[in-house]
């Protein structure tokens, strides 16, 4: 997200707009920079999943379906390796689990309580993943109640069917991509979701969370191979939250 | 799990439901169910927000220093400096994303092809 993200999209007489409005409101905000370089990202990935030796079908068929691309690069290596149906579904469980807090964190922004149907935020639940979660927290704050959770499918569906018909294009065109081609796309998913995980950092605790998960993250991987990430979620998470805190209430 | 079975043209496209979709999209799902009973201003939700900040935050610095493919060939200081130049011109230009991933990409590339001509 840029520095001026896009306000138009709201103005007086929000309140009776219809959700499609807000649906296409959200798609039309979907054409942005973070699809331009989640898209980027994905054809780097397109590129790995020909050399690892899926098929386009395949291909597609996991980048539709679990729509989390560190989940979709550790699936990738789980069947390269010719792991069993169980061992994989564990490493990808393990490599997903942040969808868990940061679908939970949503919740409470896109929801209208006592009227939104549970079913709708399982479907809408998909599309999350950082790209559309990092836009939500920061931009649904400022949109109406009512418009939050159409204008969330409609961004998330909008990048995903986007991302998903370039996912297939670039496998099939780019053959062998030069490596240096592959790895400056590996490059770009962490220093996105960098820049735009501290822009959408509101409070100090989001802050510290950041650092304290930046510093954490390789050190459990060393010690925890596997449970890495749960466990930077969770320490990490709540030194954060309990310094700022602190911080914020002293030691009340 | 025979041989046999993980030879069929099907077998991918089941571990892709049952150990791709099935396993990420239940985080998913969990997450609607924990997540409806949190209030908007509740310092639980703080946490939980704290929680997941450092998750993602431990997936970007796990791609950085342990990358896969070919990105892993580049030296480890070549990827940290070419990150912090990124996050330093992201903060130099107000916070806008594309110029702070632009300079990390373009110190990457330099780098790169730099180590290339010099070796």
């Amino acid at each position: 997200m840029t520095s001026s993200p896009n306000t138009s999209v709201s103005s007086d007489k929000d309140e009776n707009v219809p959700a499609r409005v807000w649906a296409a409101r959200g798609a039309r905000a979907a054409i942005s920079i973070p699809a331009f370089i989640l898209t980027a990202a994905f054809v780097g990935y397109a590129g790995l999943a020909r050399e690892t030796g899926l098929t386009l079908a395949e291909t597609l068929a996991m980048t539709g379906l679990v729509w989390a691309l560190p989940s979709v690069v550790v699936l990738t290596g789980a069947i390269s390796a010719g792991m069993g149906l169980i061992p994989a579904g564990i490493a990808v469980a393990l490599a997903s689990v942040r969808l868990m807090p940061m679908t939970m964190a949503l919740m409470p922004l896109i929801k209208v309580p006592g009227k939104t149907k549970n079913w709708h935020l399982l479907l809408a639940s998909h599309f999350v993943a950082v790209t559309a979660w990092v836009y939500a927290m920061k931009n649904l704050p400022d949109l109406p109640r009512e418009g939050r959770l159409p204008f969330f499918v409609g961004f998330g569906g909008a990048i995903s069917t986007f991302v998903f018909c370039m996912t297939g294009i670039a496998y099939l065109l780019v053959e062998r991509m030069p490596d240096i081609v592959a790895g400056a796309l590996f490059l770009l998913t962490p220093v996105y979701f960098l820049c735009s995980l501290w822009g959408a950092a509101r409070l100090n605790a989001d802050k510290a969370a950041m650092i304290a998960g930046l510093a954490f993250g390789p050190l459990f991987f060393l010690c925890f191979p596997g449970l890495d990430l749960l466990w930077t979620g969770l320490v990490g998470g709540t030194i954060a939250y309990l310094v700022t805190r602190v911080m914020r209430r002293g030691l009340a | 799990m025979s041989d046999g079975v993980m030879q069929t043209w099907w077998w991918p496209f089941v571990m892709i439901i049952v150990a791709g979709w099935l396993a990420t999209d239940v985080w998913r799902w969990l997450g609607v169910f924990a997540g409806g009973r949190l209030r908007e201003d509740g310092e639980l939700l703080i946490w939980v927000r704290c929680v997941a900040t450092a998750l993602v935050a431990g997936v970007i610095s796990k791609l950085i220093l342990f990358p896969q493919g070919v990105l892993a060939d580049t030296p480890l200081w070549l990827r940290l400096a070419a990150t912090a130049f990124g996050f330093a011109t992201f903060f130099a230009s107000k916070q806008r994303v594309f110029i702070g991933v632009l300079a990390a990409e373009a110190f990457l590339l330099i780098g790169w092809l730099g180590l290339d001509w010099l070796g």
